[in-house]
């Protein structure tokens, strides 16, 4: 089989670089793929829709569907991940450990008599992972507010720098994981509850699709946001700006809830227990 | 000789993009472990993506964000003439932005059956999966 | 664009591919992709594309190598070849 994979690859690489011939030189300002539709999106998206940042006004904006679309397979991916591995499973015996808090003696016990959830003087560890440091607790505890302010930052300043809905979503989710990885996964369930981020996931494709449909509503093409300066009492170029802040909400949440819960599925292996 | 010095300065980029195209391929035909072939999967797209950005480089322009776009100068700046052979052509970006946000989705549906697989049969490497399929 | 940085750049991006699909540990092989993607994202960011480094430091070089660790540790961390 390797002999085969480097048989097809050398082929393979050495037809690319004969068709590489015919391409023009490496950023060459008058190349075809500049010549088009780029000029128009640079020259008229300030006068059109008042976006400073070009790749945001043509990603919401001009090129929307794809966008919309894109959010749906985000979300998607995110309930695959709830199908294949959140089930239950009745054959593996549940045992637990606990840490005496005062004198630091671990003890285990098995499923086969009732536990009650919270004990006084022990806390729950994890079997596979090592007992948390108390340094590392308390540093992600003070960096995870900050984390998710800078996360908010990037989505609202999208217009004006590099951002938007998709790095805002992620470093959103990044947090809740931080306080996963630091903390139990216990807490950040705690935190966050399974329940409020299946339901964020799809409010979030819910905004973007909503905000298509209103324009709709009102008479504009699909996504068309001019549409809502009726609404917004502003003038058409301003309602484009608001409209394109508006579905990089919608955006950011999605993206932050199917973060969060591809991690929950696959560092617990499916039951919301023990994890990473 | 004198034009083989330009021809391989103009496009030494692309070959080192193929190699990285192929290093990708060569790792999902040929390695066995599934955890090889996902990460040969993400090296393949990673490298697509760097080909089509690379497209939209232009020589001596700036970043695709219009300056003097914010503050004072914003109602200046919308009614003078931007110049397209100053920035940097924005629609691969745009288009790209949605392949990575797709990628990582993908890398999270994999590793999610790679651990369903792991759980099934108690390994990871494929000749020992079809094995035990052929033993059933 | 500055033609030292972008070779050396490029070279340490090879060096990472090759090395993380040869690495006989998968933990090693994790870490060298999460290598791999941020030298990708110092790549874009040399050529303009500052949304695409933005978004692949942040996917990429985060949430993409926490995944591959938490299934690495949830399966096995050796393997074969």
């Amino acid at each position: 089989m390797k002999i085969l994979g480097i048989i097809v690859v050398i082929l393979t690489g050495a037809l690319l670089i004969y068709a590489m011939g015919d391409f023009p030189s490496w950023a060459d300002p008058v190349s075809p793929a500049h010549n088009h539709v780029s000029p128009r999106y640079i020259e008229k998206s300030m006068a059109e829709t008042s976006v400073p940042n070009i790749v945001t006004a043509v990603l919401a904006d001009y090129r929307g569907y794809d966008t919309m679309f894109e959010t749906t397979v985000i979300f998607g991916a995110g309930v695959v991940c709830f199908f294949l591995l959140r089930i239950p499973r009745k054959d593996e015996p549940t045992v637990r450990r606990y840490r005496h808090m005062l004198t630091g003696m671990t003890i285990r016990v098995k499923e086969t008599r009732k536990i009650p959830p919270v004990l006084e003087e022990f806390e729950r560890i994890d079997t596979l992972w090592a007992p948390h440091d108390l340094i590392i607790k308390t540093s992600c505890r003070i960096l995870v507010p900050f984390l998710q302010l800078f996360g908010l930052y990037v989505i609202a300043h999208g217009h004006h720098s590099p951002g938007g809905g998709f790095q805002g979503g992620v470093i959103l989710g990044a947090s809740m994981i931080l306080l996963a990885i630091s903390h139990d996964l216990r807490t950040a369930i705690d935190r966050m509850s399974e329940r409020v981020h299946a339901i964020l996931c799809p409010v979030g494709v819910l905004i973007y699709a909503g905000t298509g449909a209103l324009c709709l509503v009102l008479g504009h093409n699909f996504l068309d946001y001019g549409a809502l300066a009726g609404i917004l009492h502003v003038d058409p170029v301003a309602a484009r700006s608001y409209g394109i802040l508006i579905v990089e909400i919608g955006v950011g949440l999605a993206v932050m809830a199917t973060m969060i819960w591809i991690y929950n599925n696959i560092s617990s292996k499916g039951n919301y227990d023990e994890g990473l | 000789m004198s034009d083989l010095i330009p021809f391989i300065v103009d496009n030494y980029n692309y070959w080192i993009y193929i190699t990285l195209l192929m290093i990708g391929l060569y790792a999902m035909i040929a390695k066995k472990n599934l955890v090889k072939k996902v990460v040969g999967m993400n090296i393949f797209q990673t490298a697509i993506i760097l080909f089509y950005v690379s497209i939209g480089a232009k020589k001596g322009a700036t970043i695709p964000i219009i300056q003097h776009g914010h503050g004072e100068g914003a109602h200046e700046i919308t009614a003078s003439v931007i110049e397209a052979a100053e920035y940097i052509n924005p629609l691969p970006h745009v288009l790209m932005l949605t392949a990575i946000v797709v990628s990582v989705a993908t890398l999270g549906v994999a590793l999610a059956l790679a651990i369903r697989i792991y759980n099934r049969y108690e390994t990871l490497e494929e000749d020992e999966i079809l094995a035990q399929i052929r033993e059933k | 664009m500055i033609w030292q940085l972008d070779i050396a750049i490029l070279t340490l991006v090879v060096v990472a591919a090759i090395g993380a699909i040869a690495i006989k540990d998968l933990l090693g092989c994790a870490i060298l992709f999460g290598a791999y993607s941020f030298m990708m994202c110092l790549l874009w960011s040399i050529m303009g594309a500052v949304d695409v480094a933005f978004t692949e430091a942040s996917v990429g070089a985060g949430v993409s190598t926490v995944f591959f660790v938490a299934a690495v540790f949830r399966t096995t961390r050796r393997t074969k070849d």
